[in-house]
């Protein structure tokens, strides 16, 4: 799919420094950020910065992967939480994919996700690789 | 409110139609459900179609369908919800008449997905799914029933058996159904050593690519008597939604927009669960079936499984899901999707389920399930015999 720079450029502060929403009513966090707190309709919030350390909760291996993903295919697919209690999906990398399993440990990681096939940009954003890696 | 009904529909084969277009599958569907209705008019046309841009680089379907049906000056919209877009399409049609703004509604459905490639369609699929957060990271929507299914495996000791299980099923079913894509059983055996697409969900497991339309006629209760021709009522429509990313849901087992959505079409028709005979339920993969079964409150959490392996959603069973053969068997245009639930239900509350596939003991209540994406919008409709 077409991904031009400005729309990668906007989810900078997510996916390259994992900026997310801490809500005062609440306490809860969300990654994105968001304007409103679904559980609470709290709109007062601050900027704060997801952990980089959690637990895989449910876990798949793509093995029929789309065009961006077909050179790494199979790769693992994970939702793991964060030791904040937010969750987050993303690949687990570095890794034998028969290896990821539910309380996996796992650290995030700067890495390129993708490489757009139209434009050529490169995409980056966070992967997770196991904790002791 | 006024009373409404369904009184004739009309759905072409479903497979890949390469003969047809677009508006080629739209119309034939169109055409039938006018004629089997007997209808001499219609007031306005709803189009439920999920994603005509990426397939096949058309939008402004409602014009478009009009002019083609040959209607012209025919109010006409399309309404997207994903794989739901064919359920809430025929929910909109519902409100047009229960509200008394028109009095005979045609609610339909297409989807043209066999003109790009492989790859393309599964994109355009993907849209469905946060694009920025889940498809960017490497989603796809096998993946992400995929994370559903070992969620609920690891929580309730959900087996690879039971999933098979609904596959085969539904096939059964579906090879009795002259219009579905994949007419033809299949067995436990088979599902299991087809190609693994996502674990644990292997290519038996997921509802094809299928080029297909669907139509109904809605109208009031009063019209309905007057056309002579076989109808049912509608009595309770809901549609309820849930967080867009599958991470940000409380629990990942469960399909909450569908059991919002369940509770407030029970509520509307003032019927529960028990008294409903059997439903048409979205099973765009195996896992979605059990899951959605929970979800409507047909069985507690993690019962579904042992049910399923009982034979209970059999056609012969104490409670058929998907005797159509489902999603799995019979296709999935993904915006038709939820008007040929409704064709389904028609057809058995009517008595005119073909091949073999009426199920006994005359059912006087049936229900449809649909649902968009990982489930982050669904809508459900309780129907009863005229």
């Amino acid at each position: 799919m077409t991904m031009f720079s400005s729309r990668n450029w906007r989810e900078y502060p997510q996916r390259y420094r994992l900026e997310a929403s801490k809500f005062k009513k609440s306490g809860k966090t969300y990654f994105p950020p968001r304007a409103v707190d679904p559980e609470t309709g709290d709109t007062e919030q601050e900027k704060v910065i997801l952990p980089d350390t959690g637990k895989v909760i449910t876990y798949t291996v793509i093995r029929t992967a789309p065009s961006q993903w077909t050179d790494i295919a199979p790769y693992a697919l994970v939702i793991a939480e964060l030791t904040d209690g937010t969750r987050l999906m993303a690949q687990v990398v570095d890794c034998d994919v028969n290896e990821v399993k539910i309380g996996m440990e796992v650290r995030i990681e700067f890495r390129r996700v993708q490489t757009e096939s139209h434009h050529g940009v490169l995409s980056y954003g966070y992967k997770f690789v196991p904790k002791w890696y | 409110m006024r009373n409404v009904c369904v009184v004739g529909v009309g759905m072409s084969k479903w497979g890949e139609v390469w003969r047809k277009s677009l508006r080629g599958l739209f119309v034939d569907a169109a055409m039938e459900a006018i004629k089997n209705s007997g209808v001499d008019r219609l007031d306005s046309l709803y189009v439920g179609c999920m994603a005509s841009g990426p397939f096949v680089s058309q939008e402004h379907l409602g014009a478009l369908m009009a002019d083609y049906l040959g209607i012209p000056g025919l109010p006409a919209m399309r309404v997207e919800s994903a794989c739901a877009s064919g359920g809430m399409a025929f929910r909109a049609a519902f409100i047009e008449v229960a509200g008394g703004i028109s009095d005979i509604v045609m609610a339909s459905g297409v989807e043209k997905m066999t003109d790009c490639s492989g790859d393309d369609a599964t994109a355009g699929l993907a849209m469905a799914a946060d694009q920025e957060y889940e498809v960017f990271n490497g989603a796809t929507f096998p993946g992400l029933y995929a994370l559903m299914a070992t969620a609920h495996m690891a929580k309730y000791g959900t087996t690879r058996e039971m999933l098979s299980t609904i596959a085969v099923k539904n096939h059964k079913n579906g090879a009795k159904n002259p219009v579905a894509q994949y007419p033809f059983e299949i067995t436990v055996e088979g599902v299991e050593k087809s190609v693994m697409v996502a674990d644990p969900l292997h290519i038996l497991d997921c509802s094809p690519i299928t080029d297909g339309a669907a139509a109904v006629i809605v109208t009031t209760e009063e019209i309905a008597k007057k056309l002579g021709k076989p109808y049912i009522k509608v009595l309770g429509s809901g549609v309820g939604t849930d967080s867009m990313q599958l991470a940000q849901r409380a629990d990942m087992t469960t399909i909450k927009a569908s059991t919002i959505a369940a509770e407030r079409a029970f509520k509307m028709a003032g019927k529960t669960i028990k008294d409903v005979r059997f439903a048409e339920v979205h099973d765009c993969f195996t896992i979605a079936e059990l899951m959605v079964l929970e979800s409507i409150g047909l069985y507690e959490k993690g019962k579904a499984g042992p049910a399923i392996l009982a034979g209970e959603t059999a056609l012969d069973g104490k409670f058929p899901v998907n005797t159509s053969g489902g999603l799995k068997s019979k296709g999935h245009p993904v915006g038709a999707t939820g008007v040929a639930q409704v064709i389904e239900v028609y057809k058995q509350l009517t008595g005119q389920a073909e091949n073999g596939r009426q199920m006994p003991g005359s059912p006087k209540i049936g229900m449809t399930q649909n649902m968009g994406g990982s489930g982050a919008s669904s809508v459900v409709h309780i129907m009863e015999v005229a």
